[in-house]
């Protein structure tokens, strides 16, 4: 598996997917620091992740 | 053996749990909690999101971000009988900053001398009863999020107006604390079952030293005196896969600032040269006694 390439639906910049990369993973837009969930790998689809709520942490 | 990771979303901590079982001829089932809609009184028969039947599950490894999500689905496997990791009373004691100093104060546990008040005059009271500096922390919540060092009169005026006019009903519970002088970072100690596995420190030029907050992280070494404290801290809280936030006072002294139930460790196991996650998992197989 390689890293594949998602478009960011936020700026429609390009997302690295990792080739480990996993549904329902969090990752990163670099171009406009979106937060993205991995709905689906296979077509692969990227959403906005949910805002970070106040009972959000560890 | 049959084991679901619940979870809001996956995160690095949880790619690393995932792999930790898998390293052991384990594929835990993903629960989402946003998917969760349970019939209370249906019990453990009921299906998980996953298909198969709660009771099923040998183990529920709770890894919410959400901690209301979290918590209360413990609170519900946990009364069907189903075996989690944390549980509910583990869970219910640490998300709770209150709770907390009420379990390590039952245990004797060194910690920030803390006052309690329920309305803005009570608690300027309370504050002027620590002394300035003081911190004003909310009961619940996490990452460093809405803590306040209060320098005077004026600003703790101040804050306390905005957390009663701005903040609901749990924001007008006042958990005030003494502003404890750390040596510049503090420490972040993960104890699994009765060990204290690794610990770190997190330095920061900010007194709130949180690595969510830019705190960096180095190792710290896991002293017998650390572990004694922490594992302490740990069993007062109920028990389980915990990190311990440690505080040294300006005499050297440890005295313990809170307690994490799912607890962040992706930048922990680099500094200190111990697989967290691989640790975690194998506690937890050992725990529930089945060979995999």
């Amino acid at each position: 598996m390689r890293n594949r390439m998602a478009l960011c639906p936020a700026c429609d910049g390009e997302v690295v997917i990792p080739a480990d990369a996993m549904e329902n993973e969090i990752v990163s837009c670099l171009e406009c620091g979106a937060e993205l969930e991995i709905m689906c790998l296979d077509p692969l689809e990227l959403d906005l992740a949910p805002e970070v709520e106040e009972d959000w942490g560890e | 053996m049959r084991v679901a990771l619940l979870v809001t979303h996956i995160r690095a901590e949880e790619k690393l749990i995932l792999a930790a079982f898998n390293n052991r001829d384990i594929s835990p089932d993903i629960i989402l909690d946003r998917e969760l809609n349970i019939e209370i009184t249906q019990g453990a028969e009921q299906l998980a999101p996953s298909g198969i039947a709660w009771r099923d599950y040998d183990l529920i490894f709770e890894r919410c971000v959400s901690t209301s999500r979290g918590m209360y689905a413990l609170a519900i496997l946990n009364s069907w009988g189903v075996r989690t990791y944390n549980t509910y009373e583990t869970a219910a004691t640490c998300s709770d900053k209150l709770q907390t100093s009420i379990a390590l104060m039952q245990h004797n546990i060194p910690q920030p001398h803390t006052r309690v008040a329920f309305t803005p005059d009570s608690a300027m009271q309370a504050i002027e009863d620590v002394k300035y500096p003081a911190v004003l922390k909310p009961v619940t919540g996490s990452w460093g999020r809405l803590l306040a060092r209060v320098h005077n009169r004026d600003s703790a005026e101040a804050i306390l107006e905005h957390r009663q006019t701005l903040g609901d009903y749990n924001h007008h519970t006042y958990y005030v604390q003494e502003y404890v002088d750390k040596p510049g970072r503090d420490i972040r100690a993960f104890v699994v079952g009765d060990r204290t596995i690794a610990a770190i420190y997190r330095a920061s030029n900010h007194w709130i030293t949180n690595t969510a907050r830019g705190g960096l992280a180095s190792n710290c070494p896991v002293t017998d005196q650390l572990d004694e404290i922490c594992v302490r801290a740990a069993e007062a809280v109920g028990g389980g896969i915990l990190a311990v936030d440690v505080l040294e006072d300006t005499r050297g002294a440890f005295v313990v600032n809170e307690i994490n139930h799912t607890m962040e460790f992706r930048n922990s196991s680099q500094p200190t040269g111990v697989d967290i996650a691989q640790e975690v998992i194998d506690f937890v197989i050992g725990q529930i006694g089945v060979v995999a």
